[in-house]
């Protein structure tokens, strides 16, 4: 399977062998010679974005939504550095991606070249790893390896920096056995003493409590599987991450919802309160701990994670276990149900009990209204009429996002495509052209803010090109409402730039794409609005207009403990309850 | 720090730092994550790991200073290197705090500049890294 081709041919190549249908791009100067490779081929077909941080996003919903890797191609300079904030989303957030970039000629790197840039340089932080090819007897090797390092271990983005010359040069095509980083050895299986004692901790608990994150859905259906199957054999509480949504379902007795700074009474409470925890694939990050020193002081911690890098970073744990969540997940499921296991009924009612009076406080409860939707209250109905479809969700980032996490029940894994770890506006809009590409018949629906929209809403023009019927449902508040929460609660209602003035009409923007637009007013016409968003066969910008001063609670002010949330109810007393430190935190 | 096999194209890279334990541990798991790394050995955890640095020093002067540098050399076990009528290099090897003392010495006797290298380490003993 050897052949002689240019580097830009090996490119392509590379990428057919490796079964990548979609490549998300945007061409230019340095990168010519792949986008001629493109055109002489049928097998991967490319995407033209409209900004090549849009081409990452896509990549990345495409990923996160089918568990491949994403794929993406941009060119030198310009290109390159547009692609770094999508690149350093798919960091944290651990998406699989391979990302090409085309370089100056060899001979003109660290010449000032025009559309030069540093791109290895620019990218180390932000990538899982990165090559800058030299050699055209390098090209397939690198090829193939990044693929392999973007999907193996804790998945991440890998960039290769290809200098045109190289995509000219002709070489010897083959898809290697081996690869040059003899080293990347992520480890699979958890050490089985380590399993062994966790079941030990978990056979005795008097409190117990899984907290589970993205990790689950990055290791796949068989994760998520497992651990559902874990869960139902113990019968202990559940709580996820942001990322994690979707592993266990939402419509399920012992779940508890999300928890962290948004997230419901109960789980954070039972976070503080358990005897043992259970981390799978959650990394203890500061928007789930809340005040380090006061996190769960009482409980033994279990933690699987696939990265040594994550075990013991912000709190320490009593019993690591590194290793793939599947496998782990496996090796538990055999302990637990072949081991003489008798748990304490009487200490697991109690708790059951417990956990059961914190859910009577009802934490997202929200005052309804006939006059103004209720961004709750619009999630809700999405929700509702949208949950026997075969569904997709991406979100943007503030609080309509939090809303999304709160309010709609996720019942299988890869359904949620958020940026959790960034926190990326304008992540949601490109992220649902990838999900629908990948989902041609599924329903993909963006829940966005007016705010965050406007920074990549130029992908509309990819969606409509390529017929997407993505829904972009936005709740429209007028304001970067999270900006504006924080003001409220932390800066005297002092809402420094964060109204959204001069926005423009989302319904004549819309068919000015030549999308459709739809836009609700009133609570009464909201179900009959997301109808005919669903029946649309286009893609749609659905401006749901709703109330502009309402906030996302409960809510755990930052520097404070889980026991100290914020209801809805006690907003009012807020200002008071934050302290000086807290207001330093971001 | 340069390549040390070859064949195998590995470096041995020595990292000096200082930390907490969790700190310590931390560095260690973000240098081991990275793709091309083969292996993190902490050899302060080890214990008897020889450490060395090499420093060549550069003095200006004559007479009496002249003469003094010499003296301090030899006792130092510092080479010279390159000589003119006006000054000296000395290469020096060994451990940090003796090379730091050199140069202190060398201070008032014409110290010009000094280019070292940094500590390089190696465990005692018959076992090579990739052993442990
Ligand atoms: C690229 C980027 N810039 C700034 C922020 C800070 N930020 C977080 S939420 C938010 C407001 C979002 O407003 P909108 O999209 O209208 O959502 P809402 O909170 O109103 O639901 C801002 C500015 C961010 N997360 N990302
Ligand atoms: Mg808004």
């Amino acid at each position: 399977m050897t052949e002689e081709m240019s580097g830009a041919e090996m490119v392509i190549r590379a990428l057919a062998d490796q079964g990548v249908q979609h490549l998300f791009g945007y061409p230019g100067g340095a990168v010519l010679p792949i986008y001629d490779a493109i055109f002489a081929q049928k097998k991967v077909q490319h995407i033209l974005v409209r900004h090549e941080q849009g081409a990452v996003h896509a990549a990345e919903g495409y990923a996160r939504s089918t568990g491949k890797v994403g794929c993406v191609l941009v060119t030198s300079g310009p290109g390159a550095t547009n692609a770094v904030t999508g690149l350093t989303d798919a960091l944290m957030d651990s998406i699989p991606i391979v990302c090409i970039t085309g370089q100056v000629p060899t001979h003109l790197i660290g010449n000032d070249a025009f559309q030069e840039a540093d791109t290895v340089g620019i990218t180390r932080p932000c990538t899982k790893h990165n090559y800058l090819v030299k050699r055209i007897e390098d090209l397939p090797g690198v090829l193939h390896e990044a693929f392999h390092i973007a999907a193996s271990g804790r998945p991440g983005p890998v960039v290769v920096d290809i200098p045109k010359d190289i995509q000219f040069a002709k070489g010897i095509y083959s898809k290697p056995k081996t690869f040059p980083h003899t080293g990347y050895k992520p480890r699979i299986k958890g050490d089985i003493e380590k399993i062994k004692q966790a079941i030990d901790l978990m056979a005795h608990a008097k409190r117990p409590l899984f907290y589970t994150g993205g990790g689950v859905i990055n290791s796949g259906n068989a994760a998520s599987d497992l651990l559902r199957e874990l869960v139902k054999l113990t019968g202990y509480p559940i709580t996820s991450t942001l990322m994690g949504l979707g592993a266990f379902p939402a419509a399920d007795p012992q779940w508890m919802g999300m928890l962290g700074m948004h997230g419901t009474l109960e789980a954070n409470m039972a976070m503080h309160d358990c005897d043992v925890m259970i981390c799978i694939g959650a990394r203890f990050d500061d928007r789930i701990t809340g005040r380090v020193d006061a996190f769960s002081p009482g409980s033994k911690k279990i933690h699987v994670d696939i990265d040594p890098s994550s075990i013991n970073k912000n709190i320490h744990v009593d019993v690591p276990i590194v290793g793939d969540c599947a496998n782990v997940l496996e090796d538990m499921v055999r302990l637990w149900r072949t081991g003489a296991i008798h748990p304490d009924k009487k200490a697991l009612g109690d708790w059951w009990k417990q956990v059961d009076k914190w859910r009577g406080r009802k934490s997202l409860a929200y005052r309804p209204s006939n006059e103004v939707i209720k961004p709750q209250y619009a999630i809700q109905r999405l929700y509702e009429l949208t949950k026997d479809r075969d569904t997709y969700i991406t979100t943007e980032v503030g609080q309509h996002q939090m809303w999304a996490a709160q309010f709609y029940g996720f019942q299988e894994p890869n359904r949620w495509m958020t940026s959790g770890g960034l926190g990326t506006m304008g992540y949601g809009l490109p992220s649902s052209v990838g999900v629908q590409l990948a989902h041609p018949k599924s329903l993909v629906v963006d829940i966005a803010g007016e705010a965050s929209v406007l920074m990549t809403m130029q992908e509309l023009s990819t969606a409509v090109q390529y017929r997407l019927p993505i829904k972009i449902f936005i709740l429209n508040n007028r304001y970067m409402g999270m900006v504006r929460q924080w003001q409220e609660l932390l800066h005297g209602g002092r809402y420094s730039e964060s109204y959204s003035e001069a926005l423009p009409d989302f319904v004549k923007l819309a068919e000015a794409y030549h999308a459709y637009g739809i836009r609700c007013e009133k609570p009464g016409d909201l179900d009959h609005a997301i109808r005919e968003m669903i029946d649309v066969d286009k893609p749609v910008l659905f401006d749901c207009v709703v109330d502009p001063k309402e906030n996302c609670f409960p809510m755990i002010p930052s520097g404070r403990a889980h026991n100290e949330m914020i209801l809805g109810d006690a907003a009012e007393s807020l200002d008071s309850a934050i302290t000086e430190e807290g207001k330093m935190l971001v | 720090m340069s390549e040390t096999e070859h064949a195998k194209h590995l470096s041995l890279i020595t990292v000096v730092t200082t930390g907490t334990p969790m700190v310590i541990e931390q560095i260690k798991n973000q240098l081991d994550r990275l793709v091309p790394v083969h292996r993190v050995v902490d050899m302060t955890l080890l214990g008897g790991s020889i450490e060395r640095e090499l420093a060549m020093v550069k003095i200006k002067g004559s007479g009496e200073h002249r003469v003094e540098a010499l003296r301090l050399a030899d006792a130092f076990r510092a080479r010279v290197i390159d000589a003119t009528t006006e000054s000296f290099v000395f290469e020096i090897t060994g451990k940090s705090d003796k090379i730091d003392q050199f140069v202190e010495l060398m201070l008032p006797l014409g110290l010009v500049e000094v280019s070292r290298t940094g500590i390089a380490a190696i465990a005692r003993g018959p076992e090579g890294m990739s052993a442990r």
